[in-house]
């Protein structure tokens, strides 16, 4: 390329950046602690809370919050990285575990919502109305009716393997399990095409019930309560980390005011709410 | 069928309503998409024709980079802008991971390939002497360069349209470096894969026809501008 | 090149004003000389002077460029209108509008494409693209015009017709042209010297009669049709006239020689006459031998008539003459040529 070429080249390159640099709203290319990255889970995005509650946030405070929505596996990989500054999810075992490796500080409990187990009316395995979800695994086991797994590696994914290991089931393999890898929404629309049993969380049910034709065939067990703590990414480990934003944003969700709206969040909709606020309390308490 | 058609009774009802949200989001679409067709045409476009237009040793090989490059996996290209501008990345420091900005460089890597191997063979395809000809007229290096521009503006806008379509459809990095983050870096691609993770079928289908709307026009228009005659 | 020895040319020299023509068969290397002339091409060794100067910098070398012009054997035009790309050269020396108006019409006027200017360059025949080539290389005033064989790609009539023109406007401007063509017609035609080249190197520079008459060994004479070279040793000589003795004929010619030489001689085959009987006495030719038609071969205008007359001639014959004299092949005929027909090059051993 001759000289001529190569200026005027540099000369139109930076204008086409300065355009693009555009098309970055103001907001985010602003001071650097302004940005919180909570890192959280796709069921809890599509429940649509985070929607109603990260607004009132952002206003009362000034952050930007960027909701990245993964799976449960990713989000906590993400604060082991230092890339998020806060997580909210909902898989105690791994959450332990997280603090126990130093990851994570001041874990605190927000909400919970249940798993519920649903299936075609028809009810081949005949579970409809049982109180022990370990018990209703069995009898789907034994009577060999189609269970739809999302086997994602998702938090419903894995307190559904932690009920078929509590049932003492090797579920995996046999002809009647099978795994589709995608979302509740979609999972729960494979189950109601075919006609499959399949755990899903209530929130999502709720939003899709009204086309899907599944009906809730066992709910209320313990080991179906789908908790949700708060853990800010450790900034000792990380420094890095935006740690006030991270504190600010983790007091926000379980002050009263978020509290009190997580209590009625859903009902206009669904007739009855998506989560049920617990913060401050313990969490072996709960659903007792 | 019927998800098809509600699709489409939802999509123009989003669209007369001015639904900001859905607007908001295409607006996005064409901005972050269009700057990346940008970048990668003066990119892609000045570096395909110096490479067609030159001898050097290696030559071979960068054709050939160059044309395995126009088949890059748009996810492969997001997971390594990911590491790239991840907090603890060689590019960290810019804090531009889920930012649209972020969503523009991986669109860019995607579609300057494409651009550049098109435009290599566009330009390859005129007559061997046509370049002899045109320094004999007394054209400046700058000149000659511009003029077998202007004779291979079939192809090259081909290209053009190549490299839009790749990033418009794009979905896979532009999840991964964007955060799919509502209101900010959510766009077309990204909001039709969350909503059918949802099961809302009907929004994503109407999602869908809306992306296919923009494409369409963008492409006419494109297609306008390369199959008019020229003027006097 | 790639390192392969494509030109070796010791040296050239062309006068402003002048046509010279390169010829030569197909690989002898006049595009490349042309583009290396024109700059196109860079040379490994060697330099070129324009009007006394060297030209070795880079502002130097457009000057150069913006002084010559250059058409091809395709003609390359723009995807555009005749007129935009005859006018294509003056843009590029950012010429203004009102300027190259004027221009482009005297041009497509002189080749006679004026009526053509808003076609598209797409929809013209094969002449009319040439023409449009032409005026743009024109149009462009340049002091030198490179000429890369315009005419090849063109069926006869419309060859000829393009011939007198480009004839025409290269007299008219005074346009210094350096040509090359592998047709002698249009070497003669068109030039004032005519350089031939062979595998690289130019072996001739001359006049077309000094080239075309006198040529300077068996290709050059061969490559411009001279049909009939033999080879002899010189026996007598006297009166300014030697003999050579060849196939035990003696034949006469003119040139400077020792008895002894071998020598090569050329004869142009419109220089031998045929005829029903001897003719010493008929025509003042020196030689007249008698032979048999070997061969008859029509060439569109003439008949090219192989014979043997102890050695081979090949004489041209109208269809008038064929008549006249009913040849056909195996029939017996009297040919003559003048002694200063005879073209001599000492042979080199």
């Amino acid at each position: 390329m001759s000289r001529h070429k190569k200026i005027g080249l540099i000369a139109v390159l930076m204008a086409v950046l300065t355009l693009v640099f555009s098309v970055t709203p103001a907001a985010a290319v602003s001071h650097k602690q302004k940005n919180i990255i909570l890192s959280t889970t796709t069921s809890t995005q599509d429940s649509g809370l985070l929607d109603v509650l990260i607004p009132i946030f952002e206003k009362k405070t000034g952050y930007f919050v960027k909701t990245i929505a993964v799976g449960s596996g990713q989000a906590m990989a993400m604060g082991q990285k230092g890339e998020a500054d806060v997580l909210l999810v909902h898989s105690p075992a791994a959450e332990k575990k997280f603090i126990a490796e130093g990851y994570g500080i001041n874990r605190r409990l927000v909400m919970h919502n249940d798993y519920i187990i649903v299936g075609p009316p028809s009810d081949p395995a005949g579970i409809k109305g049982m109180k022990s979800a370990v018990e209703a695994f069995k009898k789907i086991a034994a009577a060999n009716s189609v269970f739809m797994s999302r086997g994602d590696n998702s938090g419903t994914h894995s307190k559904e393997r932690d009920i078929w290991k509590a049932a003492g089931i090797n579920a995996e393999g046999q002809k009647w399990y099978q795994q589709t890898g995608l979302g509740m929404g979609q999972t729960l629309a494979v189950a109601a095409e075919k006609k499959t049993y399949t755990v899903a969380d209530r929130g999502t049910y709720l939003a899709l019930k009204k086309n899907l034709g599944l009906d809730i065939l066992t709910e209320g067990d313990t080991i179906l309560l789908n908790i949700y703590n708060v853990i800010e990414v450790n900034p000792a480990k990380w420094p890095k980390v935006n740690a006030a934003g991270a504190k600010a944003f983790a007091d926000f969700m379980v002050s009263s005011q978020t509290q009190n709206i997580i209590k009625t969040f859903g009902v206009d909709k669904f007739g009855s709410p998506l989560f049920f606020p617990d913060a401050g309390k313990k969490e072996d308490r709960l659903g007792k | 069928m019927d998800i098809i058609v509600e699709g489409i009774k939802q999509a123009f009802m989003l669209l007369f309503t001015l639904d900001r949200e859905v607007l908001g989001i295409t607006w996005l679409s064409l901005k972050i998409s269009g700057s990346a067709t940008f970048l990668s045409m003066f990119i892609g476009v000045s570096i395909g024709t110096a490479v067609a237009l030159s001898q050097f040793p290696g030559r071979r090989l960068v054709v050939s980079l160059i044309n395995t490059g126009m088949g890059l996996p748009p996810v492969v290209v997001g997971l390594f802008v990911t590491i790239s501008l991840w907090r603890h990345g060689p590019l960290g420091f810019l804090e531009i991971l889920y930012t649209p900005t972020a969503i523009v460089i991986a669109q860019t890597v995607i579609a300057t390939p494409i651009v550049m191997g098109i435009s290599l063979a566009a330009i390859q395809q005129l007559p061997a002497n046509l370049k002899l000809q045109i320094l004999a007229l007394g054209a400046t290096r700058l000149q000659m360069v511009w003029i077998l521009v202007k004779e291979a503006r079939l192809p090259l806008l081909a290209a053009i349209m190549a490299g839009f379509g790749g990033v418009i459809s794009e979905v896979g990095a532009s999840i991964m470096v964007g955060g799919n983050i509502k209101g900010y870096s959510r766009v077309l691609t990204t909001a039709t894969v969350m909503e059918t993770g949802k099961g809302n079928f009907d929004i994503a289908m109407a999602l869908s026809i809306i992306l296919l709307l923009l494409a369409f026009t963008i492409n006419a228009i494109l297609t306008h501008i390369q199959q008019r005659e020229r003027p006097r | 090149m790639g390192g392969v020895a494509v030109l070796d040319i010791s040296g050239l020299s062309v006068a402003g004003g002048e046509i010279l023509c390169l010829i030569g068969p197909n690989g002898a290397g006049k595009s490349t000389f042309l583009l290396t002339l024109a700059r196109l091409l860079k040379s490994s060794k060697g330099d070129i002077a324009f009007k006394g100067k060297r030209i070795n910098s880079n502002h130097s070398l457009l000057t150069y460029r913006r002084n010559l012009s250059m058409a091809f054997q395709e003609p390359l035009l723009f995807d555009t209108t005749v007129f935009e790309n005859i006018a294509s050269g003056l843009n590029i020396r950012g010429m203004n509008k009102s300027e190259i108006q004027g221009i482009v019409e005297e041009y497509a006027e002189r080749f006679g494409i004026r009526h053509l200017l808003d076609r598209s360059a797409k929809k013209l025949s094969g002449g009319e693209a040439q023409r449009t080539s032409l005026a743009r290389a024109f149009a462009v005033k340049p002091e030198i015009v490179f000429l890369d064989e315009p005419f090849s790609s063109l069926d006869p009539p419309t060859r000829e017709s393009l011939m007198e023109d480009v004839d025409r406007v290269l007299r008219e401007t005074k346009t210094t042209t350096i040509m090359a063509t592998h047709d002698q017609v249009e070497a003669l035609r068109l030039s004032d010297r005519i350089a031939v080249m062979n595998r690289g190197s130019i072996v001739q520079v001359g006049t077309p009669e000094q080239v075309m008459n006198h040529p300077v060994d068996e290709f050059v004479a061969s490559f411009v049709g001279m049909e009939t070279i033999f080879a002899g040793a010189v026996t007598k000589i006297y009166d300014g006239v030697f003999v050579t003795s060849v196939a035990g004929r003696d034949i006469e010619a003119v040139g400077r020689v020792a008895v002894g030489d071998m020598v090569l001689c050329f004869i142009r085959p419109e220089n031998v006459t045929l005829s029903m009987e001897n003719s010493h006495e008929m025509t003042s030719a020196r030689n007249s031998f008698q032979g048999k038609i070997i061969k008859i071969i029509p060439m569109g205008l003439f008949y090219k008539v192989q014979l043997d007359c102890g050695f081979p001639l090949v004489a041209y014959v109208t269809h008038q003459s064929m008549e006249n004299l009913s040849l056909r092949e195996q029939k017996s005929i009297f040919a003559s040529f003048k002694a200063t027909a005879v073209h001599v090059v000492r042979k080199e051993k």
